[in-house]
């Protein structure tokens, strides 16, 4: 596996004959330490597939090398020619209005119109007009999840999208993902902290621990889901359980504290709401 | 008390002292002219038309280095901001001749350019270009990497990123250069002026020297001053224009 094509990140037309994502071998390390190591995974076209894993074990390294944004890697990647990425902080241009920043880079003259219904989706409509540095967190991550959607991607790459919404934008903002994700029939890598949120919208979780594909578990619940039913709490104490969440199982370096999935709250309210 | 009156009782009572002083003779003339005096003397040289006309020249002087040295420093921040190939050829160079005080250069533009309008507009155009090029370099190269990279990640090309991103993000940067060179260009012309000069506000001023007229000194200093803070709120008028999306603090 270890052909060390240094930097290979190979974006190939959406054919629907092989896997949306082959990862293979890949290694990223900073300064000599791996963050990736040897992490292989594979996710097939139309595939929701939910990145789990305790904060600074690699998941947005892992996002950005999908995006094809990090080519310092070794090891192969590749990934559909169009993809579409939400990062962790908003990242929108300051110096330009939300729709602007919603419509930036797609290809020809859209309206914007476009970026109006975009924004609508995400209940953003009455700030279409406002400058980035004005929006709060929540309506920033909206704004940015709005600039991912329209683009229609065949691999959408989300990183904590709805870290900074309470629980019923959340919803709403969930139910926007699906929807996309159901029409479009587009791959989706989805990192979260919150477990359930996982088991709402995944095929399948992956959990990543020490730089690899740790765990991983096909969610094969029917659709819609019910937050009640005895296998969502059955899945539901089988992945915190891979997390760590009942202390340190196969990992000594862990310290107490990092808990993995236990600082992340949010979630049982969402359970709640839902 | 509103905070208008407040501010202007400092300088007024600082005019009415001197006022005083002249008025009592504790200040002669030959080292300060009285206010009075100045005023009057500032209408005689606005209505025969000799200020407006030193004005003229003078205000070109800066226009013309500005637009040359503007030219010329932002040409040279894209070059090196925006490519390898040029930081290496360029930045080094100019961080080199950045240590030589310009206004020291002087007496070679004099040998070179003569003593016409030449070496006067050069000396503008160049403290202008070294602070454009500094600030315009600094803003491009303190862009946010991750904003680049949302750009690219947005399907923004080479030259998307330069026009989306990049330049964008420079433009607070460059306001800021474009503030300290128009400061720079004032005293460039200043100094340019006082070396030699057969018109403009530096004739008048040289000539009031010759005949201890104090009081053309000070107009052709209110004058110079006026024109600085003209420019400044030129400058801060395109920056609330095209700085529109910064949130700026205001102070209390
Ligand atoms: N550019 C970089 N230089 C050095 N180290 C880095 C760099 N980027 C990431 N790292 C390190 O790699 C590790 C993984 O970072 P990453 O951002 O992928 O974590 P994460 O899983 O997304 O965490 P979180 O859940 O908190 O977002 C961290 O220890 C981080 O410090
Ligand atoms: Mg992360």
């Amino acid at each position: 596996m270890a052909t060390d094509v240094h930097g290979a990140v190979t974006p190939k037309t959406a054919d629907g004959a092989s896997a949306a994502v082959r990862v293979a071998g890949l290694t990223r390390s900073f300064d000599g330490r791996a963050v990736i190591d040897g992490l292989e995974l594979t996710v097939q076209p139309g595939e929701f597939v939910a990145l789990l894993g305790r904060s600074g074990c690699g998941k947005s390294t892992l996002l950005r090398v999908l995006a094809g944004l990090d080519r310092e890697i070794e090891g192969e990647v590749s990934v559909p020619r169009r993809s579409a990425v939400a990062f962790q902080a908003p990242r929108l241009m300051p110096w330009k209005k939300v729709w602007r920043n919603v419509l930036l880079g797609l290809p020809g003259r859209p309206e914007r119109a476009v970026a109006e219904q975009a924004l609508g989706e995400v209940g953003l409509s009455h700030r279409t007009d406002a400058w980035p540095k004005t929006l709060s967190g929540g309506e920033a991550q909206r704004a940015s999840l709005a600039r991912a959607l329209v683009r229609e991607p065949d691999l959408l790459l989300l990183d904590e999208p709805f870290g900074a919404l309470d629980a019923l934008t959340r919803i709403k903002a969930q139910r926007l993902v699906a929807e996309l994700w159901r029409r479009r029939g587009c791959a989706v890598l989805l990192v979260t902290h919150d477990v359930e949120e996982a088991l709402l919208l995944a095929d399948r979780a992956v959990v990543m621990d020490e730089g690899v594909i740790a765990y991983e578990t096909a969610i094969d619940l029917p659709r819609p889901r019910d937050i009640a039913s005895p296998r969502f709490a059955e899945l539901r104490a089988r992945l915190l359980d891979r997390l760590g969440v009942d202390g340190p199982t196969d990992s000594p370096a862990d310290s107490p504290s990092s808990s993995g999935l236990a600082d992340g709250p949010a979630g049982d309210g969402l359970a709640d709401a839902a | 008390m509103p905070r208008w009156l407040r501010r202007t009782t400092g300088p007024v009572g600082l005019v009415v002292l001197w006022q005083v002083l002249s008025a009592t003779g504790v200040l002669h003339p030959d080292v300060l002219a009285s206010p009075g005096t100045i005023a009057g003397t500032a209408a005689g040289l606005v209505s025969d038309g000799t200020l407006p006309s030193a004005m003229l020249v003078s205000v070109q002087r800066v226009l013309v280095g500005l637009v040359l040295g503007g030219i010329a420093g932002i040409a040279l921040a894209l070059a090196s901001g925006l490519s390898r190939l040029g930081e290496d050829l360029v930045d080094a160079t100019v961080q080199m001749l950045r240590s030589i005080p310009w206004v020291g250069v002087i007496p070679l533009f004099i040998i070179w350019l003569g003593i016409g309008e030449a070496p006067k507009i050069a000396l503008i155009a160049l403290g202008v270009a070294f602070h454009l090029y500094l600030n315009v370099y600094a803003g491009i190269r303190g862009v946010d990497a991750q904003l680049v990279e949302a750009g690219s990640s947005l399907g923004l090309g080479r030259w998307g990123l330069i026009r989306h991103v990049v330049l964008p993000g420079a433009l607070p940067g460059a306001m800021t250069g474009l503030r300290y060179s128009l400061a720079t260009a004032w005293l460039a012309l200043v100094f340019g002026e006082s070396v030699n000069a057969d018109d403009g506000i530096g004739f008048l001023m040289n000539q009031a020297r010759e005949f201890f007229r104090t009081d053309v000194i000070v107009v052709c200093l209110i004058v110079y001053a006026l024109l600085g803070l003209l420019a400044d709120f030129l400058v801060r008028t395109l920056e609330r224009l095209l700085l529109q999306w910064r949130p700026t603090f205001t102070g209390q």
